[in-house]
């Protein structure tokens, strides 16, 4: 399994040797959005609450770096870490508000839910942000603003995110934080007559969760250019952040990358082929098939089922 | 603290639930190494007792002292820290964990080092006799071997007192004996033992004393023999027109 995996880091540093410029968006969408799913999975996966808002810290992280980059000059490699505070921030009063007062299963997803909604609405209607219109970044170029001339450049600094939140989590489960983690997704009170500080744990894996990805925010906002309320806050971009892990395997190391190996170039085919004539949104049904195919056949994601295969076909 | 001051002591302890009053006035005393049964019909308040106990509910009245701790307004995990802990009456494995990793968050509470707290929790299962399952999901268990699990959590947290909630209910008699034999030797080896149980021969052959629940109130407190014919532990338990009744 190792060997895999260290094969699989060198192909992927020398991918971008061999690939157009297009495959290499590709590639781009694909480490970002396991970066996202990998940060999701620390209090969705892992923990068990099921954020479906995470678009917030997106979207906090993302307007944050942007703004100080253009009013106040401010670099967003460290922009990037005031978004991810900021962001933590937040996931501190929604984590506070949801856990202190029980809201478990649904009740936390429409509070997360309601809070994305929220933000997008202010962004919506703050003129100083760009309001409906959106906010734009001006491409300089210049790697010190977090812009490249080339491609390639955002490849490895999506690559870099996606390995230093696995990374994260791989570090997350080997320890104790992982495995009270675990058991609070399995049953709280139990957790809590066995002397595990529920409050405290789940709190902690909002907090790393939402930093992480309020740091994402700011290669959302400058590799795109251009932040629109509804597309950076929405609830859209809550669904593909937390499909990933999902699809892939919630709950595990390997789930958020496998999930969006399987989904991004999906999105990305069924938007090519079904984007014209009148097939937009074609992708979305596509996701509702496979969403409904790996509930039904695979409820704990791919990655587990692969492994299982893996375990079966190894010689002794 | 001198070596005579109780384990635990509850004073007027009260919990409403709307009109109904669950316990009502309770007083009791543990001394340490004591096994304390807990008995009385279904719904005289055995449970609730246990959930007060624990940090589950918090009581409307009255004050628990645990070695030389006030309980009030503390959670179950920080009196799990201090050293009281409980099982569940209907058990709470974490399904889809090995009975290792189960096991392993309860030793978790006194140490950080997950491989330490793996060793301890092997040494833990092999004391309930659940050696050979240990690297079995909890799901696939049978009730006696979830019992033992339940069992085996709670000790991993290094108890000095442990709160059993009817840890042989569904266990045919072979199981409940092992498991007798199991309780007295985790008592043997220092923990204080509050058992609520309805197997009467089990509870009292392991109970130093008893005391008997009724309607949320402690009726009778004594040693097992006393309490077995006590007039109103036969009352609560058959009704008034079984106390006079002549003996077998």
């Amino acid at each position: 399994m190792r060997w895999l995996a260290a094969a699989a880091l060198v192909v992927l540093l020398l991918l971008p040797a061999v690939l157009n410029s297009y495959a290499v968006t590709v590639f781009i969408f694909i480490f970002f959005y396991a970066f996202l799913g990998q940060a999701w999975n620390i209090v969705g996966g892992y923990a068990g609450q099921l954020s479906a808002g995470h678009a917030a810290f997106v979207g906090i992280g993302a307007y944050a770096s942007a703004l100080l980059s253009m009013q106040a000059g401010l670099t967003p490699w460290i922009g990037m870490l005031v978004g991810g505070v900021l962001s933590a921030g937040l996931g501190t009063v929604v984590g506070y508000l949801g856990f202190r007062f029980g809201l478990r299963g649904f009740y936390f997803v429409l509070l997360t839910v309601a809070f994305a909604e929220v933000c997008r609405i202010v962004a919506l209607n703050t003129d100083a942000v760009g309001g409906a219109l959106g906010y734009y970044i001006t491409f300089t170029g210049n790697p010190w603003q977090f812009q490249f001339q080339d491609n390639r450049v955002y490849y490895y600094v999506a690559l870099g995110l996606m390995l230093l939140a696995t990374g994260i989590v791989a570090a997350i489960e080997r320890r104790r934080f992982g495995a009270y983690l675990i058991a609070i997704r399995e049953d709280e009170s139990a957790c809590e007559a066995l002397g595990v500080n529920t409050f405290r744990y789940k709190m902690l894996a909002m907090v790393v969760s939402s930093f992480l990805t309020g740091v994402g925010g700011t290669f959302y906002a400058f590799y795109l250019f251009s932040l629109q309320p509804g597309a950076v806050f929405g609830i859209p971009l809550s669904v593909e952040i937390i499909i990933r892990p999902i699809v892939g395997g919630a709950g595990t190391v390997m789930g958020p990358i496998l999930g969006s190996f399987i989904l991004s170039p999906l999105a990305e085919a069924s938007r090519i082929y079904f984007g014209q004539g009148g097939w937009a949104g074609a992708h979305l049904i596509a996701y509702g098939l496979l969403l409904i195919a790996v509930v039904l056949f695979l409820p704990q994601g791919a990655y587990p089922a692969l492994r299982r295969l893996w375990v079966r076909m190894a010689p002794r | 603290m001198t070596a005579q001051a109780p384990l635990l002591q509850v004073a007027n302890l009260s919990k409403r639930f709307g009109g109904l009053v669950a316990v009502r006035d309770l007083s009791l005393e543990m001394a340490r190494g004591e096994v304390l049964g807990l008995i009385g019909p279904n719904g005289a308040g055995k449970t609730t007792a246990f959930n007060l106990l624990s940090g589950f509910l918090t009581p409307d009245q009255g004050e628990i002292r645990f070695d030389g701790h006030l309980l009030a307004g503390l959670k179950p995990h920080a009196i799990c820290g201090l050293g009281l802990v409980r099982t569940f009456q209907i058990v709470r494995p974490f399904p889809h964990l090995s009975v290792l990793d189960n096991v392993r968050v309860g030793t978790l509470a006194r140490r950080s080092q997950m491989g330490e707290a793996r060793e301890k929790a092997r040494a833990v299962i092999d004391r309930v006799g659940l050696g050979p399952k240990t690297d079995q999901a909890a799901a696939g268990l049978t009730l006696a071997e979830r019992k033992r699990l339940e069992l085996a959590r709670a000790l991993a947290t290094e108890p000095t007192l442990l709160l059993l909630d009817e840890v042989m209910a569904g266990l045919n008699a072979t199981e409940t004996a092992a498991i007798v034999s199991l309780i007295q030797r985790i008592n043997e080896d220092g923990v204080s033992i509050l058992l609520i149980e309805h197997n009467m021969r089990a509870v009292m052959t392991l109970s130093h004393r008893i005391a008997v629940l009724n309607f949320g109130e402690k009726i009778v407190e004594g040693p097992p023999a006393t309490v077995a014919n006590h007039p109103r532990v036969i009352e609560a338990y058959l009704g008034e027109e079984y106390v006079h009744a002549p003996a077998r």
